[in-house]
């Protein structure tokens, strides 16, 4: 009852109600695999939350005190005020380790659930026009969750992360020419520096989140215009939406998951110990402890480092050192890929065309090829980064170990590849549905290399086929309503429409070129009229609201406040809306 | 020889000279005189340094007629005759590929080794490991006795766990991360070293074998003699490795202390798996 009264008063004054509705029946697919990137916003949802806590009680100064605190092993000690905080929050502050370890564990899942996201995206091709805009983004957002993930860690200055900041230190260092200016730059001085650590803080907690906040936002706003891409099968085209409107059915899924990453976040941070920073000791450039590892999603340049042999080059007089190629040149090189597959891929395979519907991975034998040879590279740093623990655990001779590793990155990942390609082609040829159903004919037929070039860009021709058809009936009440058909499926409109005509072009939009039949009305309650306006009207009045806006931008000048835009329910004629199809306005 | 000895030298023979010829006179003696008194003179001078060595030094002849060992170092002769005499040899004088020897590793060295189980190796291999004594408390003192005996050393101070009673803690913690840390592990878990070596857990290793450790550095271990660090010093360190071994981890389960290898093993199979089936719940695969 208040709220429907708040809301009235909101709507008389901003006039949310036209823009509310039209989200509110926003459709999204459902795959449990386009909750990737659901978790990733999530787990930063936890991480703002935990984070913000965790600032309250932390101290980013190198400033050494005595410790004196929970930590009777530590009572004594001098540590920088940094360290000193980093260990109140775990023994002093009332539940300051459960949000520090969610903070840490919620750090973890939102990186992993960004490569997940991003191997989704990369292997059903959802990266294809129009949507390497938001490929971009997703990258640039990626190398900032690295970003802010190291400097995280590397904040409480105890001694691992310690150890870290050294290595990043002389990997800016390798840099030819620049490195040492770099450096002095970065770290202000020659490390370890009491600069840094106010560096890192203000960019963890203020402005790589901020970037991250407004990435997000154009991340989204973009998902929201474009639509979201679905899976092929029956009745999804290129030009509509099959799924769950936004409010209840996916409303509720949303929440529910993030309930589910909040739960995981917390029961890890209550139940797992991470980082935990009074053992490993505050910093000093004079120690060194082992193993010592980052967190995982910078491993891998660890384990880059750690293989690759120590070869300096001298490229036009000037030395490059060794380290710089493992650093900073394979994640330059592994970056710029990334931000430029999208590209790529559209010049290998001069695929130009909008693109709403998924590929399935099997219909790009070559794609998952490239795909299964980064996994694999980077899966061998990651193991490669813990080869002091491996070889502790199994006995086998560190030097022994890491001849092996250097092999096997030379070779998995391109064994991988080989492997993924022959499987996919097979896979592609085959009529089973997974990995399991194939037969040696169609791994015999997988051996023939994929040639077929992509139709460049048109639409499968528009003869109707003969097992769909749409069907549209009147309801009791007046309103008009359609499904479509399918082998063995069926889509309901999730809307009723007031006339015919309205109903009818709703359903040649979203199905065009499938037949039309009336029917009867089936059983069922029928859906409530739609409460929009009459056509006619609207589109009066959105031609009203475009004619405005056109003269008042052809005076140049910001116009009166009272300017009339557009009342709501005004708005231009974008029918036929957003329906349970989705029949977007789209060429 | 002949030609102007030095003064010291002279005055020296003239010394001689006057005891054997009381008149003092310079008389050129002839070469076959000098050389014969010169050869007696060596003998004398042989048969005297041999003798005193005889007498004094710690006799070879008389150890093995009347061992001068005590009762529990008799024991442990014993003990090492049946089981440590094939590799380190009779008298622990070492067999060549196979053991060192053990003159002068003293007491602390054989109660480690022994206590811990490293010794008697089951085979010959990079590193002895850790495994269940072979020998009671009583039989490895009784070995320690005989070598100690045998062959003097570092020994273990008395009572070592009542060292830590006045230890300061986090200046071991200290000392632990500068000198332990970079092989043992911030955590105490060990670590790899060269060529299949390694530095073992110290989980289970008591403050009596992690002191015997420090003062005799067994195998790829560096010996923190006294002048490195003080008894002191060492009590201190033991006091924070106790302390290691004794934390219970307030955050909860501790993923065997290996840092974020495991923490990153953990977040896949755990939270990403769990939030994967999450996800297939929720969204299943329409």
């Amino acid at each position: 009852m208040i709220t429907r009264r708040l809301y009235r008063s909101l709507d008389e004054r901003v006039g949310s109600t036209p823009l509310l509705r039209k989200s509110l029946v926003k459709v999204f697919p459902d795959h449990w695999t386009f909750m990737f990137g659901e978790i990733a916003l999530y787990s930063f949802v936890t991480l703002v939350l935990t984070g913000v806590f965790l600032t309250l009680f932390f101290e980013p100064s190198t400033a050494e005190q005595v410790y004196r605190g929970g930590y009777e092993a530590l009572s004594g000690s001098r540590v920088s005020s940094a360290f000193a905080s980093t260990v109140a929050l775990s023994y002093d502050v009332r539940a300051g380790l459960l949000f520090r370890q969610a903070h840490h564990w919620s750090a973890l899942l939102f990186v992993a659930a960004i490569v997940l996201h991003l191997s989704r995206i990369f292997f059903t091709g959802a990266f294809r026009r129009p949507r390497e805009i938001n490929w971009v983004v997703g990258v640039t957002m990626l190398a900032l969750a690295l970003l802010n993930g190291f400097t995280g860690y590397s904040m409480p200055d105890d001694l691992l992360s310690g150890i870290g900041l050294r290595i990043i230190y002389s990997v800016v260092l390798s840099i030819p020419v620049a490195g040492s200016w770099l450096a002095m730059l970065l770290f202000g001085g020659e490390f370890p520096t009491a600069q840094l650590l106010p560096r890192l803080y203000i960019s963890h907690v203020l402005l790589v989140p901020a970037a991250f906040a407004a990435l997000i936002s154009v991340h989204l706003v973009i998902i929201v215009v474009q639509k979201h891409t679905q899976f092929p099968g029956p009745g999804r085209r290129d030009r509509n939406v099959v799924g769950s409107r936004f409010w209840p059915a996916y409303t509720l899924r949303s929440v529910s998951l993030l309930l589910g990453v909040l739960a995981v976040a917390f029961a890890l941070g209550g139940l797992v110990q991470i980082n935990p920073i009074w053992i490993y000791g505050p910093f000093n450039p004079a120690k060194a402890t082992s193993p010592a590892q980052p967190d995982w999603y910078v491993a891998w340049g660890d384990g880059a480092l750690r293989l690759f042999p120590p070869a300096d080059f001298r490229i036009f007089g000037r030395l490059v050192p060794s380290p710089f190629w493992p650093s900073v040149g394979l994640g330059t090189i592994t970056f710029l890929l990334l931000y430029a597959w999208p590209w790529l891929e559209r010049w290998r395979t001069g695929d130009r065309a909008f693109h709403h519907v998924l590929e399935r991975p099997r219909e790009r034998p070559g794609r998952v090829a490239v795909g299964a040879y980064a996994l694999t590279f980077f899966a061998v740093l990651l193991v490669a980064a813990a080869d002091d623990i491996i070889a502790r655990l199994t006995r086998v001779p560190v030097t022994a170990l890491v001849t092996a590793l250097r092999i096997a990155i030379l070779v998995l990942p391109v064994a991988a590849a080989v492997i993924a390609y022959l499987i996919t082609n097979a896979l592609r040829r085959s009529t089973g549905s997974g990995v399991t159903e194939l037969t040696r004919e169609d791994m015999r037929a997988g051996l023939t290399p994929h040639r077929a070039r992509h139709p460049a860009g048109r639409e499968p021709p528009l003869v109707p086929p003969p097992d769909q058809v749409v069907q549209m009936w009147r309801n009791p009440a007046g309103t008009w309503r359609w499904r479509w058909r399918g082998p063995g499926e069926e889509l309901l409109s999730n809307e009723a429409y007031l006339s015919r005509d309205e109903a009818l072009t709703a359903a040649r939009v979203a199905f065009a070129g499938v037949r039309l039949e009336q029917v009867r009305p089936p059983a069922g309650v029928p859906l409530p009229p739609p409460r929009h306006r009459h056509p006619a009207a609207t589109r009066a009045a959105g031609v009203t609201g475009w004619l405005a806006l056109f003269l008042l931008g052809r005076r140049r000048r910001p116009g009166p406040p009272d300017g009339p835009p557009a009342e709501p329910g005004e708005e231009p004629p974008e029918d036929p809306g957003e329906r349970a199809r989705e029949p977007a306005a789209r060429e | 020889m002949t030609s102007s000895p030095p003064a010291g030298a002279g005055r020296h023979r003239g010394l001689l000279a006057r005891l054997r010829r009381p008149t003092g006179a310079p008389r050129r003696r002839s070469r076959a005189r000098r050389r014969l008194n010169a050869g007696i003179r060596l003998v004398a001078a042989l048969v005297l340094a041999g003798g005193a060595y005889a007498a004094f030094a710690p006799g070879i002849s008389s150890a093995e007629d009347t061992p001068q060992l005590s009762t529990a170092a008799k024991e442990g002769k014993a003990l090492f005759d049946k089981s440590c005499i094939s590799c380190h040899g009779p008298n622990a004088q070492g067999v060549t590929d196979r053991g060192p020897s053990l003159l002068g590793v003293g007491s602390a060295a054989v109660e480690f080794q022994v206590a811990t189980g490293r010794m008697p190796m089951a085979r010959q291999e990079a590193q002895a490991e850790r495994k269940p004594p072979v020998f009671n408390d009583d039989q490895t003192r009784q070995l320690a006795a005989y070598i100690q005996e045998l062959g003097g050393g570092p020994q273990l101070p008395g009572d070592v766990p009542a060292m830590l009673a006045g230890a300061n803690t986090s200046k071991g913690g200290e000392l632990y991360r500068i000198n332990c840390a970079s092989c043992h592990g911030f955590g105490g878990g060990g670590g790899a070293l060269s060529s299949g070596k390694f530095a073992p857990s110290l989980m289970p290793a008591s403050p009596a074998q992690i002191y015997g450790a420090m003062l005799t550095g067994p195998q790829n271990m560096p010996v923190f003699g006294d002048n490195q660090l003080s008894p002191q010093e060492k009590a201190d360190v033991i006091s924070y490795v106790v302390t290691l071994q004794q934390q219970k981890d307030p955050g909860g389960f501790n993923l065997g202390r290996f840092g974020p290898v495991t923490e990153g093993l953990a977040i896949f199979l755990v939270g990403m798996v769990a939030l994967i089936f999450t996800a297939l719940w929720i969204a299943g695969k329409s």
